[in-house]
């Protein structure tokens, strides 16, 4: 196949003659031609004023490029103290001279503006400013939404609520049981080495019960959620805006706060509470396993201390907190999915600050609650 | 390598999707600097043909050469020297949205040539007005413009390389007849300075009608019909009449007769 291109490159060598230069241009002016006469031609020392000849009659191929090349070192010539003057054009070529030079272009209004410190540090500050009003604005429009489904809860989607909670709560099972475990383990590993060096092994299950249980469970099991559920709401919203599913929604008077908000927001709220009861299990579980193995505490002893140790109130601590995070989840998830603007890349970049967010706030809102119970004493 | 040999050779093609026949038995042939035009109705095979002559989809069975060279028999290299050689355009633009528009024009440039990045933008700039685009639109992302801008821009890319060969799947598609009857003007004007090969795919009968050297109908899987606009349409087959003579392909015909 490559024999088909001439294999010479683009030449072109400078002459003095009586009547002043002359560029003898010779071979393929082409793309695959020139890319070496480019950079012979930017490095040749040009006079400063005088008479110049484009002699092209040994030029053999000719593309865009190569004339876009020709006429900008043409160009150069007019534009300064020269005569220029052309001999041995094809017509072909001489069409292609005139089809450039009848184009304008202004490469200046190319390159992608660069922004000074000052200016980024205000972007910067404005995109979050508008990040934050921006979720207050959705979280409140979801409210009224929510409210007008309460006045007129014909039209509440139960399909879409059960099928979502299949979604991101039955389906979550496995992966939040087996890290819920695996923590519990964990947990209880660190324990053990520090209580069995006082005798203290029984209070393993003080340890595990309220770490588990007020802090671990909930925060484990929303931080998954959010990266499993939270970023294929923002996902699939985004793809949904991007081919204007949205809009044909809301052409057809279904306001797609009701059929793709709301029961994503409603399944994730009964959702993340039975899943966090789940880790809460499984993570005392884990604990206990080790407790047996590593401290000789029995299952028996373990839920004996645990029954007298964990009151309600630590479990209700846990359980308190998950219909808030999955609150956040579902609405960082949804509000990032309608910011997804036009294109396929959009759609990543908003799904990424979806889950980023969504645990950023999870995380923030659990030490707000620390604080808050530590005040009530709970 | 001949300047009479057929650019691009299709003999005894024939695709399957699982059951569903979609080609049965075509033949077909391009000539070196013609534009030649593909039609037929909606789903009947024309993209899928155009994906099978641009490797992006494998027949069944059966012969497709591009510059006389089997396409479903090439190496890695060979295969990447021919996709220098085509310019495709695809009906939705397919620009990369993560680039601006000089950035999209520029990609093939810095990917298979060794300029320098100055003299790429200067090219693609010209690329981006040949088109006829504003000079401002070279550092617009592809999601701020018209759906006509797009395929424009796309249309920009799809030269950058100037290629021998160039496919256009839809060039009119979801334009205003103003621009459609631009880029019709477009395609004309590169093919004469560019000594351009076209091959389209489209639905636009004023675009036939004006731009299309030769035209093959395709239909029930097979070329229906094939020859310039007036020879088809004289052609008796119910399904290239059907076309022709609907109440669209008529006012176009006579729009046509009208300019003569």
């Amino acid at each position: 196949m490559s024999g088909s291109f001439p294999t010479a490159e683009a030449g072109a060598s400078l002459d003095k003659s009586n009547d002043g230069l002359v560029l003898r241009c010779s071979g393929i002016w082409t793309l695959q031609g020139i890319p070496s006469l480019e950079h012979h031609l930017a490095q040749t020392p040009w006079p400063d004023s005088g008479q110049i000849l484009f002699d092209a009659s040994a030029i053999t191929a000719m593309d865009t490029a190569g004339a876009w090349l020709l006429f900008r070192t043409m160009n150069r010539f007019e534009t300064g103290k020269f005569t220029v003057s052309r001999q041995g054009f094809r017509a072909e070529h001489e069409a292609l001279l005139h089809l450039i030079r009848e184009q304008s272009i202004d490469i200046s209004l190319l390159g992608t503006p660069s922004h000074g410190f000052l200016e980024r540090a205000g972007r910067l500050t404005w995109f979050h400013l508008t990040q934050l009003l921006g979720i207050l604005a959705f979280l409140g429009e979801s409210t009224m939404a929510l409210l007008r489904c309460v006045a007129q809860p014909s039209r509440i989607r139960w399909r879409a609520i059960l099928y979502n909670m299949q979604l991101a709560g039955f389906d979550a099972l496995p992966i939040v049981g087996l890290l819920a475990f695996l923590t519990g383990i964990v947990v209880s590993y660190q324990g053990a080495v520090q209580l069995s060096r006082y005798g203290a092994n029984i209070f393993v299950a003080d340890l595990v019960g309220l770490s588990m249980l007020r802090e671990m469970a909930p925060l484990l099991t929303a931080i998954i959620v959010a990266g499993r559920s939270g970023s294929a709401y923002a996902a699939q919203i985004g793809t949904m805006k991007v081919t204007e599913e949205i809009d044909a929604l809301r052409t057809i008077g279904v306001s797609p706060m009701e059929l793709l908000v709301l029961p994503k927001m409603l399944a994730m709220i009964i959702a993340l509470p039975l899943l966090t009861v789940y880790a809460d299990m499984l993570g005392v579980l884990g604990g206990m396993i080790i407790a047996q193995t590593q401290l000789n505490v029995s299952f028996a002893d373990f839920l004996d201390r645990f029954g007298d140790a964990i009151e309600l109130k630590h479990f209700m601590v846990g359980m308190g907190k998950a219909p808030v995070f999955a609150a956040i989840i579902a609405l960082v998830g949804c509000f990032q999915g309608f910011r997804v603007s036009g294109s396929a890349d959009s759609v990543g970049e908003q799904t990424t600050l979806s889950v980023v967010q969504a645990i950023f706030l999870v995380i923030v809102v659990d030490a707000l609650f620390s604080v808050i119970f530590s005040w009530l004493n709970i | 390598m001949t300047t009479d040999a057929p650019i691009i050779e299709i003999q005894q093609l024939h695709t399957r999707f699982g059951a569903a026949v979609v080609h049965e038995n075509i033949n077909l042939s391009v000539q070196r600097g013609e534009i030649f035009a593909l039609i037929g109705s909606s789903g009947c095979g024309k993209s899928t043909l155009l994906r099978e002559i641009i490797q992006l989809q494998q027949p069944a069975s059966g012969s497709i050469k591009v510059f006389g060279r089997e396409v479903w028999d090439m190496g890695e290299n060979e295969s990447l020297t021919m996709r220098r050689r085509v310019g495709v355009m695809f009906e939705r633009g397919a620009l990369f949205s993560a680039l601006t528009v000089a950035e999209n024009v520029g990609l093939p440039l810095h990917e298979h040539t060794g300029l320098s990045d100055g003299l790429i933008n200067e090219i693609a700039a010209i690329k981006i007005a040949l088109t006829g685009l504003p000079a401002d639109a070279g550092k617009k992302y592809p999601a701020e413009l018209s759906g006509g801008m797009r395929k424009r821009a796309a249309l920009a890319r799809a030269i950058a390389l100037d290629p021998e060969l160039l496919f256009l799947d839809e060039p009119t598609a979801g334009l205003d007849p103003l621009s459609a009857s631009g880029l019709d003007e477009l395609v004309r004007h590169l093919k004469k300075l560019l000594g351009l090969s076209i091959f389209l795919v489209t639905h636009d009968i004023d675009l036939l009608w004006r731009v299309a050297d030769r035209v093959a109908v395709l239909g029930e899987g097979r070329v229906l019909g094939i020859g310039t606009m007036e020879e088809l349409s004289k052609s008796d087959h119910p399904m290239v009449r059907e076309y022709f003579y609907g109440p669209r392909g008529r006012a176009a015909w006579e729009q046509t007769w009208k300019q003569k």
